[in-house]
């Protein structure tokens, strides 16, 4: 199959579902938290890290036999704080817009211990290629759960998605809402974010016994 | 591991060739770049002051800005003058935009006198707008805004922006729906006292029809940022007061 053999796939399937970060490795859960109050910042937090973490693990991949083990995290940091940065920059200087929807995530971005764990766990023994598919693989993983979380809080708390009033308006009492129907605004607050991940946990884990640990 | 990336010499060099080069990178970046990013900055800020006047492309239900290239353009034919006020001396000054309202506020050090305070007085369809600069802290980070009043300090237009406010609750704010709840409201009470805004919770008022309430309907779940944008109305609009008064004993 060319470009991807069967073990290469798996880099890629594995993390959007059996070894998803989140739900299976419960990793980057305080931002999966922080931001899913709305499905458009769940949207840009994924396609953030999906670039970050595919660029990170490549860097860290080319860098792994030069890395002293001594300070590896540290250099780890360093590589993922000046992706960031840089990354920051040009947005800033050339589409400025884009880029203050973005200055949330920064700090989020580095902060996220999935790009560390894939550094530490798979850049630093693997090949660019497949350190790369490995990243992309993780990052659509975080991503599709943030994406689910954020398109249920959104909806039932909010009664929008993307911005958009999908449920009716709820000041003038048109739609649902003119039938009784009230958002729930707990589902805006972050203690709701970890239950809809916890649902999800449970449902995945329902569907494939196997993961379910002693 | 090899032995040879092991040794504490190649770690100590290695940590140092990093950080000389990492260094140099991200300084080369930030001063190349830097010319288009005090720009772009410099196009927003009146891009906001023409938002608060009403001088925008709002679409219904979002808030848009008069496009970047129209800026320049619009604020020569929008704003007619700018001012400075400094302890109560108004002086003339086309850059009063480019003021950094923060440093103003960290360097007086609550002592309003010392402060240049930027006024922009704008015209539009032959009304007066004073369009005045507002800084503030949020949840998380700063907070910051345009208002512009007529001459009887009634609210005609607010623009909000943050740094880091949480999406969907505090970073609301710079949502069209809490902006335009702005609209309208006294800044003065019935006497002529300064008031403020109150960004307040169960004001049962979420249509926002009571104009002289001195309240507007706050975002659930958002009540530091409605709290910081309170203060930041009320500790920084009260220096204008003087101003107004002057404008209509004159």
């Amino acid at each position: 199959m060319g470009l991807l053999s069967k073990k290469d796939t798996k880099l890629i399937s594995d993390p959007l579902a059996d070894n998803n970060p989140i739900t299976i490795q419960v990793l980057g859960i305080c931002s999966a938290l922080a931001i899913t109050a709305e499905l458009e910042a769940s949207i840009v937090m994924s396609v953030s890290v999906l670039f970050v973490l595919g660029v990170g693990n490549v860097v860290i991949s080319l860098m792994r036999n030069i890395i002293p083990s001594k300070i590896r995290i540290i250099v780890q940091l360093v590589v993922v704080a000046t992706l960031v940065i840089i990354v920051d920059l040009v947005l800033k200087a050339f589409a400025y817009e884009l880029s203050k929807t973005l200055s949330v995530f920064v700090g989020l971005i580095i902060t996220n211990c999935i790009i560390m764990g894939r550094f530490e766990a798979f850049a630093l023994g693997n090949g660019p290629w497949r350190s790369f598919l490995d990243g992309i693989g993780n990052a659509a993983g975080y991503g599709v759960i943030l994406i689910i979380v954020g398109f249920f809080r959104e909806l039932l708390g909010s009664g929008t998605l993307l911005g958009m009033k999908v449920l009716g308006d709820p000041i003038e009492k048109s739609g649902l809402y003119a039938i009784g129907y009230e958002n729930n605004g707990f589902m805006l607050l972050s203690p709701m974010a970890l239950i809809v991940v916890g649902i999800i946990i449970w449902v995945q884990r329902n569907k494939n016994k196997a993961l379910i640990e002693d | 591991m090899s032995n040879k990336t092991d040794s504490n010499v190649y770690t100590i060099l290695f940590a140092i060739g990093m950080v000389i080069l990492v260094g140099s990178l991200l300084a080369f970046a930030a001063s190349s770049l830097e010319p288009a990013i005090s720009e772009n900055k410099r196009l927003e800020k009146q891009q906001n002051i023409l938002y608060a006047m009403g001088v925008n492309d709002n679409e219904e239900g979002s808030a848009v800005f008069i496009s970047t290239d129209k800026a320049p353009q619009a604020f020569a034919e929008y704003i007619t003058k700018q001012v400075v006020i400094q302890n109560g001396q108004v002086t003339e000054d086309d850059e009063a935009y480019l003021i950094d309202v923060k440093k103003e506020k960290s360097s007086a050090k609550g002592d309003a006198s010392k402060r240049r305070l930027p006024l922009f007085i704008g015209e539009k369809d032959g009304k007066t707008y004073y369009v005045a600069p507002i800084y503030g802290k949020g949840l998380w980070d700063a907070i910051w805004g345009y208002v512009s009043m007529d001459e009887n300090m009634v609210i005609q237009g607010a623009y909000f922006d943050h740094k880091g406010e949480t999406p969907g609750l505090g970073a609301n704010i710079k949502q069209r729906y809490f902006m335009d709840d702005f609209i309208g409201e006294h800044l003065l009470d019935e006497s002529g006292d300064f008031k403020g805004v109150t960004v307040a919770k169960g004001n049962a008022d979420p249509l926002n029809n009571d104009k002289i309430d001195n309240e507007v309907d706050a975002i659930a779940g958002a009540t530091i940022t409605g709290d910081g944008v309170t203060a930041m109305i009320k500790s920084d609009l009260k220096l204008y007061v003087p101003y107004f008064k002057n404008l209509k004993n004159n």
